[in-house]
Order: structure tokens, then sequence, then C-alpha cells
């Protein structure tokens, strides 16, 4: 696959612009994935998803052929999302927008701070609870979190796209599952 | 709880990583079978592992691909060249001499080979000759380019041509200075010897270079 891919990318260098279609077509589920449990709604995932592989296409004769192609992108893109992620924040309540939105959920949308009511808490389905929960994850720890368990990436991997050593990332899963046995434990969950 | 080392999280958190050594391994496990907080510990932290892996997998929408093509920044169109000159720098370099050479020679080339001259009352033009009728008397200098001149009247001034010839009938008069040019012709036959001149020993030099 590494090396299709790259096949793909030197058919990019010289211009050809439709093989950058293939590069899309493979990575698009897993970057929207990425996206999505860092968001927590569709529609940023979308926007931000593309805009990743808009900036791969624009940067792509600097991506070092002897590495991983996937490193690169997943850095692209959480990059992209914890800027989002930390933009956002300050207007938050102001995000009007939001509302109505397809595959958008209130809760999704709720700040890591807010705490949900416990009757609130027992309405959501699992899906969404997983979600929420994600989403109150501090964003350090949050990216750590996605990428080992949603993405099911090796530490070694997460510790390259991050750019960040073996021991930090591994500080960050552990202290992102002790937040979240935190979280759990204060509350009624499905487990 | 709060008596057990902080050494014991650490184990459960290797061990959930998959990093634990086997001895390391029986340590830990000799503790959660001691020590009933830390195996609660250890406990909640698998239903997290748990918890979190339980979350589906989610898929880009049908039409990703084609929004992310429509959203990749037009090529624009000298950027097919520019990396062409990028890989054939000498090749690039002679053709443009090549193109900026025989530009400069043929824009000269055209506005030279245009016929024109001054404009007069009383002259007569007849395809690219200007002619001053018998009897006429034309007041002023002519410069007449790529063409001729037929004087057969009289001319009150000087007359310059360019790149062509005059005749002169026995009753013409021209009581100013004649001129006649054909030098722009010959400094253009010039260049254009002179440039294929300069490519060829370009031309030479890159095989020598080679």
């Amino acid at each position: 696959m590494d090396a299709l891919v790259n096949k793909r990318v030197k058919q990019v260098l010289k211009g050809d612009k439709d093989a950058f279609a293939e590069i899309v077509d493979l990575y698009q589920h897993r970057l929207f994935q990425v996206c999505y449990r860092m968001l927590g709604n569709r529609h940023e995932a979308e926007d931000i998803a593309q805009e990743a592989f808009v900036r791969a296409f624009i940067n792509i004769h600097t991506f070092d052929q002897k590495r991983k192609f996937s490193t690169w992108l997943y850095r692209i893109a959480t990059n992209l999302c914890i800027d989002r992620i930390r933009k956002k924040k300050p207007d938050y309540f102001l995000d009007a927008e939001v509302k109505g939105t397809e595959g958008l959920n209130m809760y999704s949308q709720i700040a890591a701070s807010d705490d949900l009511p416990e009757e609130e808490l027992m309405k959501l389905e699992l899906q969404d609870r997983i979600q929420y929960e994600i989403s109150r994850l501090p964003d350090k720890y949050r990216t750590a979190i996605v990428l080992k368990y949603m993405e099911e990436l090796s530490l070694q991997e997460i510790s390259e796209i991050l750019e960040l050593p073996l021991g930090t990332v591994k500080t960050r899963i552990h202290r992102g599952r002790e937040a979240l046995r935190k979280q759990l434990s204060k509350q009624p969950h499905y487990l | 709880m709060n008596a057990c080392p902080e050494r014991i999280v650490h184990l459960m958190h290797d061990y959930l990583d998959g990093e634990i050594s086997r001895e390391h391994e029986l340590e830990l496990k000799s503790h959660l079978q001691s020590c009933f907080d830390c195996q609660a510990h250890m406990h909640e932290l698998s239903d997290v592992v748990a918890f979190v892996k339980g979350a589906a997998h989610v898929e880009a929408p049908g039409y990703f691909t084609e929004s992310v093509m429509a959203r990749l920044p037009k090529e624009k169109s000298h950027a097919g060249f520019s990396r062409w000159f990028r890989q054939h720098p000498m090749l690039s370099a002679a053709a443009l001499f090549i193109l900026f050479m025989s530009s400069t020679i043929f824009t000269n080339f055209n506005d030279e080979q245009q016929f024109s001259f001054t404009k007069q009352e009383n002259v007569i033009i007849e395809g690219e000759t200007v002619i001053i009728p018998k009897g006429q008397v034309v007041k002023g200098d002519l410069v007449v380019k790529n063409g001729n001149v037929q004087i057969d009247g009289e001319l009150d001034g000087d007359l310059t041509i360019i790149n062509g010839s005059k005749y002169m009938a026995s009753t013409a008069v021209i009581t100013g200075k004649t001129e006649e040019i054909n030098q722009a012709f010959d400094w253009l036959w010039f260049k254009m010897k002179n440039g294929a001149k300069e490519v060829l020993t370009l031309f030479e030099r890159d095989e020598e270079s080679e």
C-alpha cells in the first residue's frame, strides 16, 4: 500500500491532479473519523478533513517519501482539529449556526466543563455518550486517546504523528484513561 | 488504596498498553489479588478501554472525495511551465533565448516592413509608391519607409527614403537634401545572422560541456 501511495504522490508531484483523488479515497474515512472524534460534529469534521487534504495537496512537495504518508496526513489533520478547538472555545455559546445541523447533537456541542445532569445523561444513546465523554477530555489527552483507541494506531505511530517522545504519548494516554475513569465513575454508565 | 504505591497504577497502564514485562505483570497480579481498591481501579480502567473501543466506526460522506477535489487550488497555466523549467534548466534557457531572439527580430522586422510616409498634400499613392505628380509642389519634408518615391513635380523640402528607391523625372525638383537609407534592412539582416551564429555557438558549447 505504501508503494502504491508513493507512486500516486510522485504522479501528483508531476502535476497529475487526478492521482490525488485516489489518495483521498484511500484515507478519507480514517481522516474523517479522527476529525469527527476530535470535534464532535459531522459538519466541522467534514470541513476540517477536507481542509487537511487540501493542505496535503498544496504541501505535497514537503512530504518525505521515506516516511509513512498516513502519519503525515494524520499530523496535518490533528493539528487542524486542535487549532479549530482552540479557536472555537471563546465564542462557543455564540455559535448558533450549528443548531439543527444534520448529524449534530447538542451534547457534542457542550463545553467540556459543562456536566450534563444525570437524567440527561441517562437519555443518551451509547454512541452519543462515548462522544460526549471524549469531548470532555482536554484536547491533549483527547488526541492521544482518539488515535490509540479509535484509529487503533500504535504508540510509536502516535508519537510520530504528534511529534512527541514516546514517553509523553504514554503519559497522555494514561492520563486520558484516568480522566475517563473519573468521568465515568461519577456518573451512571453503560458498562 | 492510599497506601498502595503509585507504581501499581503505572503498572496497570503499562499492562493496558501491552507493554509490561513478565516480571511486572506478576507483581501487578499478586498485588491486585490482595488489594480490593486496586482491583476496582484496574477494573474501571479496563472498562474505560472497552467503553472507548465501543465507538462505532464513522465514515466520510459519499461525496467526500469530489468535495476535496473541488476545493483544490486551480493550477495556474504557468505552473505547468514552471515545473518543466525546473526539470530542464538548460533546455529552458535555450528555449527562452530563442523565444526572445526571434520575437525581437520579428517585431523589428514587422515594424520596419510597414510601408509608411509623411502625409503631404498633393501626393498620390499607387501601391507602395508615393508620387508627386507633374506640376505639383509639395511643401515640407517627405519621409517614405519601405516604399518608392516617384517625383514628377517639385518637392520643397528634404526627401528621406528608407528601404526604397526614388524615381526622378526630368521635371523633378527637390530643394532639400535627399537621403536614402537601406541600412534598416541591412541591420536586420545582420541581427538575424548574428543571432543564428550565437545560437549555434551556444549549442556547440552545450555539446562540449556534456
